[in-house]
């Protein structure tokens, strides 16, 4: 939340533009139309083309978070929006600070997330013509943006601010660009803020189609053994409660994506952990042998199927709830497709729902649950990374919200911190992006400052991105940043050493910065634990400090994450990692 | 299975880039796609003639849907339906056979727009499969140049007489 000072210059700056007459620029009437949009907060990096929203700024009626990189910046908004689930707002400049948002548009893109992108371009005048600093941006872009605007004239932008956001936050969420080149911000106009929206090519589905929930309860009163996915749609559609109630009403276990940790509490008793790639025994299984399969707001990808889809769930009915009408069918034939928003369709079939006959299945999922556990071999000597994950989980009693970034200790994050809360576990799901884990943090504790928020990341990534202490720094954003520090590009070389007979090849970190005196030269406090007992104490102490802290912890480094089903294998070939012994 | 799709969209620019992108990154391959104005002012009809099984088909028109300039889409196989093209062929034509072709040109109702010392032009429109046919009876005599605009097509009426 803004401060006060901020709150009454923003009011008093919207109470101005009430004069009808009056004339603003294209840059003020963006700014205006943000404040009017409810935006708080926005990340961004200046240049050339943005020098007239720059100064716009310069007023200091929006809070503006300069990032150190453009990368750092669109995480950060993609952080606060996945926090939020409000619309994160980034501002570049035209050329390199635009293509410097690709990674992170692509990154919100995939994991369905609400985010506005202001970038602003060369003059109408120079466009085509290979100017200084001139990128087609939308062109770029348009594979990886729910939608885009060019705008050409000043009296545009908003219509274009109130569209984009609606579409940006609506039906299955996304990015949505906005490119203004710098004679539209600069060309003045009277502002008027649309009341209401309407598009013709954009009416998102909601309710879902009544004879489509009696088959689904039809479904559930049938089967012997169902299970539901559960995937990052939970999240979205803030359907947490009704998952519950559905879940437990009819009697159906749950596992959840990567993206719908939190969607289904980790710490429930139908809850059977993540499948796929390196989900649990029991997760995997169930999807193997169930009958009857509710998907919702999952999309059946590969790290959840394997591609293998001749062997998954091959005895099953499918059922798939989703927003979005084109993922239904997408990967998998469905039985019953139930498109409409999670929420609307679980309220709607939680009227009525039968309880399934589950009560022998539910029996065998909590015995594969009981007899293949998540299990690491725990070390006094040294520190598994595992463990660590499980230290951070106890020792807040998983009351935070926890980013990663992408590799080994992303999948140990998922693994062993049991999400309660949606919007607690914050990842580049669909991406699979490195970086993104601290400038996510960084988002997420500016729009939820009352909470823990730690930011578990690799040395690895954590080196793409670090340059974001500064902002933590300045600002002190008390995020608690946890390096799994195992001197290698982990994830990469669990693969090599599994598929390419222990050729290492580039996986070797250990010529990398001391991030203890990393952190401190950006003015951040940095700790480095090398055993258990230092790391029970650094931890305590980054609990206890009030802002922004480094910790190195360094972990064994030949540590692979299991189980795991190999690329090409089905969800029944499993290697659970402990075969040798 | 060849499939004829009507897309009602935005007369926006950039609107084919957001089409085309669209179905080459979902990796739907395109025989032809043509765009034209449509009964509407600001919309554009663009026809998109594609291959594809039912699934293939199915996800053409949900992907193709979510795009916000995209207004309408419709699957023309699914119905009956006018689908045609126009050619436009420059043929080799001496004065010696120039009489030949327009004999072999009649009967496909095409007609010769223009002629040259050495060659003549002939434009045909009709189903692709008679442009087909008259193409290769001109093939013999030497196609210098040849421009198709692809498929463009309508609906037909629910009740009519086919003509
Ligand atoms: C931007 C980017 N580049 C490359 C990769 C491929 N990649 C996936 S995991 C990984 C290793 C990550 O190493 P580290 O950050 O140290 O985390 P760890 O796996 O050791 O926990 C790499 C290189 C990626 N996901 N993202």
């Amino acid at each position: 939340m803004p401060d006060t000072a901020t709150m009454e210059k923003m009011a008093e700056r919207l109470a101005e533009a009430k004069g009808e007459k009056k004339e603003f620029s294209g840059s003020e009437i963006l700014l205006l139309s943000l404040l009017k949009e409810g935006v708080e907060c926005v990340f961004g990096y200046p240049g050339g083309a943005v020098l007239p929203i720059y100064d716009s700024l310069y007023s200091g009626s929006l809070r503006h978070v300069l990032a150190r990189h453009e990368q750092g910046a669109i995480h950060a908004a993609d952080g606060y929006a996945r926090a939020t689930g409000r619309a994160g707002v980034v501002i570049a400049t035209s050329g390199p600070g635009a293509t410097n948002l690709v990674t992170g548009i692509a990154n919100a893109q995939m994991d369905s997330i609400p985010l506005v992108c202001i970038t602003g371009n060369v003059a109408q005048s120079l466009i085509g013509t290979d100017a200084f600093q001139e990128a087609d941006i939308m062109g770029i872009t348009m594979p990886i943006t729910k939608h885009s605007y060019f705008v050409s004239d000043v009296n545009d932008i908003p219509r274009v601010v109130k569209e984009a956001f609606h579409i940006a936050t609506t039906g299955r969420p996304g990015p949505v660009l906005i490119d203004i080149p710098k004679d539209v911000s600069n060309a003045k106009a009277p502002f008027h803020y649309p009341e209401t929206v309407s598009i013709r090519g954009y009416q998102p589905h909601c309710d879902p189609h009544p004879i489509q929930v009696q088959r689904l309860h039809q479904a559930v009163r049938e089967a012997k053994k169902p299970v539901i996915l559960a995937g990052g749609g939970v999240v979205t559609a803030g359907a947490e409660e009704e998952l519950i109630a559905f879940a437990e009403q009819a009697r159906i276990p749950v596992t959840t994506t990567l993206m719908g940790l939190g969607g289904f509490s980790g710490e429930h008793p139908l809850w059977l952990g993540m499948p796929g790639m390196h989900g649990t025994y029991a997760a995997n299984h169930a999807l193997l042998e169930c009958d009857l399969l509710i998907g919702i707001g999952a999309r059946f990808d590969d790290r959840v199927t394997m591609g293998r889809l001749d062997k998954f769930a091959t005895g099953a009915k499918i059922v798939h709830i989703d927003i979005d009408p084109a993922e239904i069918g997408k990967n998998v034939d469905t039985f019953i497709p139930i498109v409409g928003d999670v929420r609307k369709v679980l309220q709607a079939a939680n009227r009525g729902v039968p309880c399934s006959q589950s009560e022998e299945w539910l029996q065998q999922t909590a015995e594969w649950k009981k007899r293949y556990p998540l299990k690491f071999q725990d070390s006094e000597e040294s520190v598994k990374p595992q463990w660590v994950i499980r230290h951070l989980y106890e020792t807040t009693h998983g009351k935070a919200i926890v980013t990663t970034d992408v590799g080994q200790h992303q999948m140990w994050v998922a693994q062993y911190f049991q999400f309660a809360k949606p919007r607690s576990f914050i990842s580049s799901g669909g991406l699979g992006a490195m970086g993104f884990g601290f400038p996510s943090a960084l988002g997420a504790q500016l729009a939820r400052p009352d909470e823990t928020v730690i930011c578990v990341t690799g040395d690895g990534g954590f080196q793409m991105t670090n340059q974001e202490l500064a902002v933590a720094a300045l600002m002190n954003i008390p995020v608690k940043t946890v390096i799994i520090n195992n001197r290698c590009l982990g994830m990469v070389r669990q693969w090599q050493e599994v598929f390419y007979q222990e050729r290492y090849s580039e996986v070797d970190l250990t010529a990398s910065p001391d991030y203890v005196k990393l952190a401190e030269a950006y003015g951040v406090k940095g700790f480095r634990a090398k055993t258990k007992e230092e790391v029970v104490q650094v931890w305590k102490e980054a609990m206890s400090h009030p802002g922004p802290v480094v910790l190195d912890i360094w972990v064994t480094p030949e540590e692979n994450v299991y189980p795991m089903v190999a690329p090409g294998s089905g969800l029944d070939e499993m290697i659970m990692g402990d075969e040798k012994q | 299975m060849r499939h004829i799709i009507s897309v009602l969209v935005n007369d926006q620019p950039r609107v084919l880039a957001r089409v085309a992108n669209l179905l080459g990154r979902r990796n739907f391959n395109i025989e032809s796609i043509s765009v034209g104005e449509s009964e509407e002012p600001g919309l554009s009809r663009m026809v998109i003639v594609t291959n594809g099984d039912e699934r293939m088909m199915e996800q053409v028109s949900k992907q193709l849907h979510k795009l916000v300039d995209v207004i309408k889409v419709q699957d023309l196989s699914e119905h009956p339906s006018v689908a045609r093209e126009l050619l436009l062929v420059k043929v080799e034509a001496g004065p010696s056979v120039r009489h030949e072709i327009s004999g072999i040109v009649e009967p496909f109702r095409a007609s010769v727009v223009d002629v040259g010392p050495h060659s003549m032009m002939v434009q045909a429109t009709g189903e692709r499969s008679k442009l087909d046919a008259l193409l290769e009876l001109l093939r013999p005599y030497g196609i210098k140049e040849m421009a198709r605009t692809g498929v463009t097509a309508l609906s037909r009426s629910v009740a009519r007489a086919g003509v």
